[in-house]
């Protein structure tokens, strides 16, 4: 929609600018051909002050210059210059945005990260909790299986040492029987009952120490 | 204006006459005014047309308008100070009118008012006489110590205060002729080479080969002379600033 009206614009402008040309320059040419009084007449026709157009362009100048000047100042360049404002704030408006912009994702990010340590920290103390507890548990239940195995070994070597004692009364029973049925089968008669158990209790001694 | 006849006629064009008919001639109205108020319109024309789309990126003849108003203003502000914003209406307007009166010169048939003594002393008077009033407005009286600088030993005072008033006064006869004999030199030495390729052409068979010398010169004047109008333009109105800085700081 921009593009048309700046084209025709631009159309324009150079229409009105080669408009007020020709027609300058021809009424320039049909003044020149009117008006044969002011021929070269040798020497510069800038420094011809006799010549009242010289001095008369000057008044024309000024009073064009003055116009000029008012216009420019009053205007036309107050235009250009409020264009320029714009842009300016525009220019300005953005960069606060993005500053505030800027701001606003710094702060989410701080906030971010604290939550995130936060996290971390919740995260690392229950971790310790279950680890102490767990070690707590493991510590307990070894203590108790321990202590049963302490008395399950107890009551195994109590009754590991009496069955021993058991088989070593036997034992001596068995070796004075023994004993007495060789020494009768030798000598032909039983032997007193008292001397032969001495004797095994004697050799049960000496083999044991 | 073809040179006639077998004479260089370089200064007829520099002649002024009356335009705009019965009326221009009743008030003495020349073809210099015509182009004055051309270059008026163009001026007006260009930050007109240039400001209207008012667009945050700006189009060709807004960058144009742009370019100028920042431009010129920036001249203002770092030649004159923060003070120079008041002036830049005047410095731009200054700018635009010696700028846009080369530029028109350059077309053919035209008028180039600038190449007039009268036109281009009348700016650079306007010019010196602001320069004053604008010291003696701020400085008062002290703007007289100007032409005695500081420090310098009081002995040489008969010596050094004419010098530097005649030095002051020699500012717009510099300034004015500057532009004045740019312009002129130019225009003739165009008109000189453009009367040589039509006289050569006219010599016979030789003459039409060896006037392509002459003409592919003026492709060069011309180009040279576009350079020459802008940088005129530019000096007058960076001289205009440099003295409006002294009148507004003093040395």
């Amino acid at each position: 929609m921009l593009r048309p009206t700046r084209q025709a614009t631009r159309a324009a402008f150079r229409g009105a600018a080669a408009a007020a040309f020709l027609a300058a320059t021809g009424l320039m040419s049909a003044a020149q051909a009117a008006d044969p009084a002011h021929e070269a007449k040798g020497g510069m026709p800038q420094l011809d002050f006799a010549n009242p157009l010289t001095t008369a362009q000057v008044v024309w100048l000024a009073i064009i210059f003055v116009v000029l000047y008012l216009l420019l100042s009053r205007w036309a360049l107050p235009q250009v210059g409020a264009v320029l404002e714009k842009r300016a704030n525009r220019i300005q408006g953005d960069l606060a945005a993005a500053q505030s912009a800027k701001a606003s994702a710094d702060g989410a990010v701080a906030e971010l990260t604290a939550a995130t340590q936060q996290a971390q920290a919740t995260a690392q103390a229950e971790i310790a909790a279950a680890l102490a507890a767990a070690n707590e548990a493991a510590a307990g239940q070894a203590a108790t299986l321990n202590a049963r195995l302490d008395k399950q070994l107890a009551e195994a070597e109590q009754r590991i040492g009496a069955a021993r004692d058991a088989a070593m009364g036997a034992l001596r029973s068995v070796a004075a029987d023994t004993a007495a049925a060789v020494v009768t089968r030798l000598v032909g008669s039983a032997p007193a009952s008292g001397t032969v158990e001495q004797a095994v209790d004697a050799a049960l001694a000496a083999r044991r120490g | 204006m073809a040179a006639e006849g077998p004479t260089i006629d370089a200064l007829s064009q520099f002649m002024l006459t009356p335009a705009l008919g019965a009326l221009g001639h009743s008030v003495n109205f020349t073809q210099a005014n015509v182009f004055m108020l051309a270059a008026a319109a163009l001026t007006l024309g260009m930050l007109y047309f240039g400001a209207r789309p008012a667009a945050i990126v700006p189009g060709r003849l807004q960058a144009l308008a742009e370019l100028a108003y920042e431009g010129i203003y920036n001249m203002c502000t770092d030649q004159i100070g923060k003070e120079g914003r008041i002036f830049f209406p005047f410095v731009f307007t200054l700018f635009f009118f010696v700028l846009m009166g080369n530029m028109l010169g350059m077309l053919p048939y035209a008028f180039t008012y600038t190449s007039h003594i009268a036109v281009t002393f009348a700016l650079a008077a306007m010019v010196i006489v602001l320069v004053t009033v604008v010291a003696l407005r701020i400085h008062g009286l002290h703007f007289f110590s100007y032409f005695f600088p500081d420090g310098a030993p009081k002995l040489l005072a008969p010596l050094i205060v004419p010098v530097e008033i005649i030095s002051y006064l020699s500012r717009p006869v510099s300034l004015s002729i500057r532009l004045f004999a740019n312009m002129v030199a130019g225009h003739v030495m165009l008109k000189v080479f453009a009367s040589f390729v039509v006289m050569m052409a006219g010599a016979g068979v030789i003459g039409v080969f060896a006037s392509a010398a002459p003409l592919a010169l003026i492709v060069v004047l011309i180009g040279f002379e576009f350079l020459v109008a802008l940088l005129q333009a530019y000096v007058f109105a960076i001289l205009t600033c440099i003295y409006l800085h002294d009148a507004v700081h003093l040395h």
